[in-house]
């Protein structure tokens, strides 16, 4: 029988992917992206989750706001992507280093 | 109706929604020529939004069955706010204008609708009731400040400080709706007095670790320090104006907002929570003033100052009681009026063919050609550093006082000693204005408005004792309400 526990273990490892791809990922930016979608998503299913297990709908609404935002999160993510790219004309990570101290 | 009482009091919200949707169609349709025009419009619907919470915003009480605040609390942190909004919005045609070797061109139209709907985004966050409410408000924020951070579309500087305001910025949404899905679970709400209810009767492991995921994402936002490395890079590559912006109006509404949440959703687990703030204000203290002694521009030097300043304000909520959060807002409003002031007087840094510097060696001998400049320079750096007699020592004080008074003399003891590291780089600047041989020619005074706009927050800062009773009263009110 799956159970709640079984669901959050494995929102909890989504999460933990998705922060793993922002800090250890030395590449590119757009994986960032993909990453952050990565945690909004075990986000969602924590909400789902809980909301079925509290027999309560405010977890599923509350997941409906998190996708919505998120769709306007990553469109606003891929436009300024793209005019770092015209100015600089790479999207490395490591290349993001013109301001130090 | 219900409904009725509810729109009449998140009124501010719908004026300036409603103001910069109609904004938005002028953008469009009049193209760049009408961003002056977009911009004092703007302006006058923030002051519209501003008068309407005398009345039913600021004494409503809970709205849509209390998704939504409309109290003291809320309209105070919203005046702060929308003030910094309007600034921001006044200086910025100049700026744009002006120098940059046409790196930035003309301002563009939809500087103004973003600045005004950020500013609904932070009026839904301090008067936020729920987790659902803080979470759109915050959003609606942070997506129009993404876009402000990388204005300057062809300064490479300005997209990489977007890029990584963006990034570092939706991991935190990310954490902090992680938190947000962990309360909920576990205490079976989504509202402030749902989860302080379920909190009342000791907290459990759950609702320990999405207490823990909330702050740190909350800390991220007023850029406090184990979650403060974006704050120095987007400052110096974000377009000065939108410096200015964010260090003003969106750390006031995030401060509203952490504290409303630490207070009315959490002031049950106060003993939990108390440890974490005090770490992360005396972190925010220490770095923020150690680390800008190296500092050699501007508006990195003023990043270091704002973390070091989040850190005092957090002492403040620290102390947990109603007298500390009367001092933390007492402590925003006269933050907010010197950072506009530091700000505004770094636009006025521009060399003598009218391009903006931000080099602090490029100050030197100031006091030489622009005595009144240098003067109002030397007023907001002795403030922040909380020299006696200007308001920056009165609001430091106030955190103090409400700390020793809730039993935290330790705290209160460091960050008295840590700002006098602080203090050691406010005065090299001033050092470097009046005592350093002259570097280089300085553009004259090129706008009356800024000037009058730094003359006037000079004079607040001088003499703003007269304004005590005011400031008093409505702080006190404002924590009285939560």
């Amino acid at each position: 029988m799956i159970g709640l526990q079984h669901y959050l273990v494995v929102s909890a490892i989504l999460f933990v992917m998705g922060v793993l791809g922002i800090f250890i990922n030395r590449k590119n930016i757009i994986i960032i992206l993909m990453a952050i979608e990565l945690i909004l998503l075990a986000v969602n299913l924590n909400l789902v989750a809980f909301s079925a297990f509290l027999g309560d709908l405010v977890g599923q609404v509350f997941s409906m706001f998190v996708l919505t935002v998120a769709a306007g999160e990553a469109a606003i993510g891929l436009a300024i992507l793209v005019i770092y790219f015209r100015s600089r004309g790479t999207i490395a990570v490591d290349d993001a280093n013109r301001m130090k101290g | 109706m219900i409904e009725t009482a509810s729109l009449l009091m998140t009124m501010p919200e719908l004026l300036l929604t409603g103001a910069g949707l109609i904004l938005l169609m002028v953008a469009t349709f009049g193209g760049d020529n009408s961003a002056r025009l977009v911009g004092w419009l703007a302006v006058a619907a923030l002051a519209v939004a501003g008068w309407s919470l005398c009345g039913l915003p600021s004494t409503g009480g809970e709205a849509f069955d209390g998704l939504y605040r409309a109290d003291a609390f809320g309209a105070f942190a919203k005046v702060l706010i929308y003030v910094a909004a309007a600034v921001s919005i006044v200086i910025a045609p100049r700026f744009f204008a002006t120098g940059n070797s046409g790196i930035g061109g003309a301002i563009r139209a939809e500087y103004p609708v973003l600045i005004i709907f950020a500013t609904v985004g932070m009026g839904l966050m301090v008067s936020a009731g729920d987790m659902l409410t803080l979470y759109v408000g915050l959003e609606l924020n942070s997506l129009a400040a993404y876009v402000l951070a990388s204005f300057m579309r062809q300064d490479g500087r300005s997209a990489e400080a977007g890029l990584k305001y963006f990034v570092l910025g939706a991991l935190a949404s990310g954490i902090l709706l992680y938190g947000i899905s962990l309360l909920y679970g576990f205490t079976g709400s989504t509202s402030y007095t749902g989860i302080a209810t379920a909190m009342a009767d000791g907290l459990s492991n759950g609702e320990l670790f999405g207490l823990v995921f909330v702050l740190a994402a909350l800390a991220f936002k007023i850029s406090a320090v184990p979650f403060h490395m974006w704050t120095p890079d987007v400052y110096e590559g974000a377009p000065t104006p939108v410096t200015a912006f964010f260090a003003s109006a969106p750390k006031v509404a995030a401060m509203g907002l952490l504290v409303r949440v630490s207070m009315e959703a959490m002031g049950s687990a106060l003993t939990s929570w108390q440890q974490i703030v005090i770490f992360v204000a005396l972190a925010s203290i220490l770095f923020g003033a150690v680390a800008a002694i190296g500092q050699s521009n501007i508006k990195r030097l003023l990043a270091y100052s704002s973390i070091n300043n989040v850190g005092f304000a957090l002492v403040g909520l620290a102390a947990g009681t109603a007298e500390g959060v009367a001092a933390v807002m007492s402590y925003l409003a006269i933050y907010v009026v010197m950072t506009l002031g530091s700000f505004l007087c770094v636009l006025q840094m521009r060399d003598a063919d009218g391009n903006p510097v931000e080099d602090i060696a490029s100050l030197a001998g100031l006091s030489q050609s622009r005595k009144g400049l240098a003067a109002a320079f030397a007023i907001f750096m002795f403030s922040l550093a909380g020299i006696p007699p200007l308001m920056g020592f009165w609001a430091k004080f106030l955190v103090f006082d409400a700390a020793v008074a809730a039993g935290l003399t330790g705290l209160a003891v460091f960050g008295i000693a840590a700002s006098v590291i602080g203090a050691f780089y406010y005065l090299k600047i001033i050092k470097t204005i009046y005592f350093d041989e002259p570097a280089g020619e300085y553009a004259p005074a090129g706008s009356t408005l800024e000037s009058a706009l730094i003359a006037v927050s000079a004079a607040i800062i001088v003499l703003g004792y007269l304004l005590n009773p005011l400031l008093d009263a409505t702080s006190k009110a404002a924590a009285a309400a939560l």
